[in-house]
């Protein structure tokens, strides 16, 4: 029997996994079908859109800034080494907008918007706001989740562009000011270097991330346990599951776009 | 008229209802007592189809409600529930008013504010609570609040989800009285779930007692005290000793 135990409890692991899996493709599915069906709550969306997008500006681009800088000193520190300096700017550019920008967006609006909305909604259901939603004729999904997912998905690979921007910008200044670079030289190679591709692979890759960001604080929201502790363990669930989504993502999403 | 015939539901090996028949008269003031833990939020939620029973049927005017119109159902009902459940993002008017800012019933937005603050009054908040919210104010305000949106739409029925916990006495017979008072204006039917004795006394035109997942008593109000079932004996006396058990 005690030899089982371990086996038993890896099953039901294993099991709770693939129910949770099965859960959340159900409701992903009903999350997006509602999108193209009436009615649409476009205040919430609005509101949703200042939320996730405008709100986040300042946290994606400080994130940028740094990241850019200190890309910047690593590839030329790395470039050194076979005196291939040259490539910073361009190292920089296509670095942030195919990986860096994306994926630390991402992440960031994953901490600041999934755990958000994962809390915002948990709430609800534990002090029956969601209920009463439903009895005021107002379906949930359609009040709640599709405004904050539509404005997640459109939200975000703006927000990817404007860290894009800013994590060049980023380079820029340690290229010029502390590495030493021509100004000009650093955005003429900036620009010839980088492809539309790039900037809209990193751009897709954006509105998968959101997409992600908003469902997972959605769905734990929804499916939250009862009081602070239930709460709570949906907002770290929310964060959780997003991050690892969005790394796995990003992995099928760069294989799709760059593997030829 | 609400019908429930044989409606049994069970959360895992927790069976909490095994087999509820009962009627609800149109007109009538139902109040379902019961101790904590018995079933009664999760009859009332199997009514508003909040929560699918396992099996039986709940008819509202001898319309199965599992096949009936979902908004049209709906439409027909206002609840109070136990903390209110005010939506924190939104005024208290928009709360108060919120079936009538969107969907079937949408209204321009002056309308619905200005039937939001009527209904305000009814309650009797003043005006210029219309625009704080829910957080601003205090528990019995937000069951005035609460009890202002079940009735905003001027439903047919209405459902009151312990309408008096967490108040103090005389807020609690405030808001029985605006139960009773409301209810008899509208003439509307009534459910109401509870275990305080005095909003039972306050609100009810017929009382039925679940106990054990089965309707145990029903009756009129004015018989509740004369009845000789045990059940509801030891639960109006509050006592310790009886066949209901006192730690569960």
């Amino acid at each position: 029997m005690s030899l089982l135990a371990p086996l038993a409890a890896l099953g039901r692991l294993v099991l709770g996994g693939l129910a949770t899996l099965g859960r959340l493709a159900l409701f992903g599915v009903e999350a997006v079908s509602h999108l193209f069906r009436p009615p649409f709550y476009p205040k919430e969306f609005l509101h949703a859109l200042m939320q996730i997008g405008w709100f986040s500006l300042p946290v994606v681009g400080m994130t940028a800034l740094f990241t850019g800088g200190a890309l910047a000193l690593q590839i030329y520190a790395g470039g050194a080494r076979f005196s291939a300096e040259s490539v910073v700017p361009s190292i920089v550019a296509i670095g942030m907008v195919r990986e860096l920008g994306p994926v630390l967006g991402g992440l960031m609006v994953a901490a600041r918007v999934a755990s958000s909305i994962a809390a915002e909604i948990g709430t609800m259901k534990v002090t029956e706001q969601i209920d009463a939603l439903v009895t005021l004729s107002t379906h949930p999904m359609k009040y709640l989740t599709v405004p904050r997912v539509l404005a997640a998905t459109l939200a975000v690979p703006v927000l990817v562009a404007v860290g894009d921007s800013i994590g060049i910008f980023g380079g820029y200044l340690v290229g010029v000011n502390r590495l030493g670079f021509n100004p000009a030289t650093y955005l003429k190679n900036t620009r010839e270097f980088l492809e539309w591709s790039d900037i809209a692979s990193g751009l897709w890759k954006g509105a998968a991330f959101g997409f992600i960001v908003a469902l997972m604080g959605c769905f734990y929201g929804m499916h939250s346990g009862r009081g602070a502790q239930g709460v709570g363990r949906a907002t770290k669930s929310a964060v959780v599951a997003a991050s690892v989504l969005i790394l796995a993502t990003n992995y099928i999403l760069t294989e799709v776009f760059f593997s030829a | 008229m609400i019908t429930l015939t044989d409606v049994h539901k069970a959360f895992g090996s927790n069976r909490v209802l095994r087999g509820v028949n009962l009627t609800i008269p149109s007109g009538e003031s139902m109040v379902i007592i019961g101790g904590s833990g018995t079933g009664k939020s999760v009859l009332l939620k199997c009514i508003l189809g909040l929560v699918h029973p396992d099996s039986g049927t709940i008819a509202l005017d001898g319309e199965d409600v599992e096949t009936a119109s979902r908004d049209a159902f709906l439409a027909r009902f206002g609840m109070l529930f136990q903390g209110g459940a005010l939506f924190d993002s939104l005024p208290v008017w928009q709360n108060v008013a919120f079936r009538l800012l969107r969907g079937s019933l949408k209204r321009p937005k002056a309308d619905a504010r200005a039937i939001a603050i009527e209904k305000l009054r009814r309650v009797g908040l003043k005006p210029e609570t219309a625009d704080l919210f829910p957080a601003e104010l205090s528990g019995g305000m937000q069951k005035r609040v609460g009890l202002a949106r079940a009735i905003a739409a001027e439903p047919e029925i209405i459902f009151f989800d312990e309408p008096t916990t967490g108040l103090d006495p005389i807020m609690a017979g405030v808001i029985n009285q605006l139960i009773r008072e409301i209810v008899t204006e509208m003439g509307a039917t009534a459910m109401t779930i509870t275990h305080d004795m005095s909003s039972v006394r306050a609100i009810a035109d017929k009382v039925a007692m679940l106990h054990d997942g089965v309707i145990q008593w029903t009756g009129p109000v004015t018989e509740m005290d004369a009845t000789a079932d045990p059940y509801v004996q030891q639960f109006i006396h509050g006592r310790a000793e009886g066949p209901i058990e006192a730690v569960r």
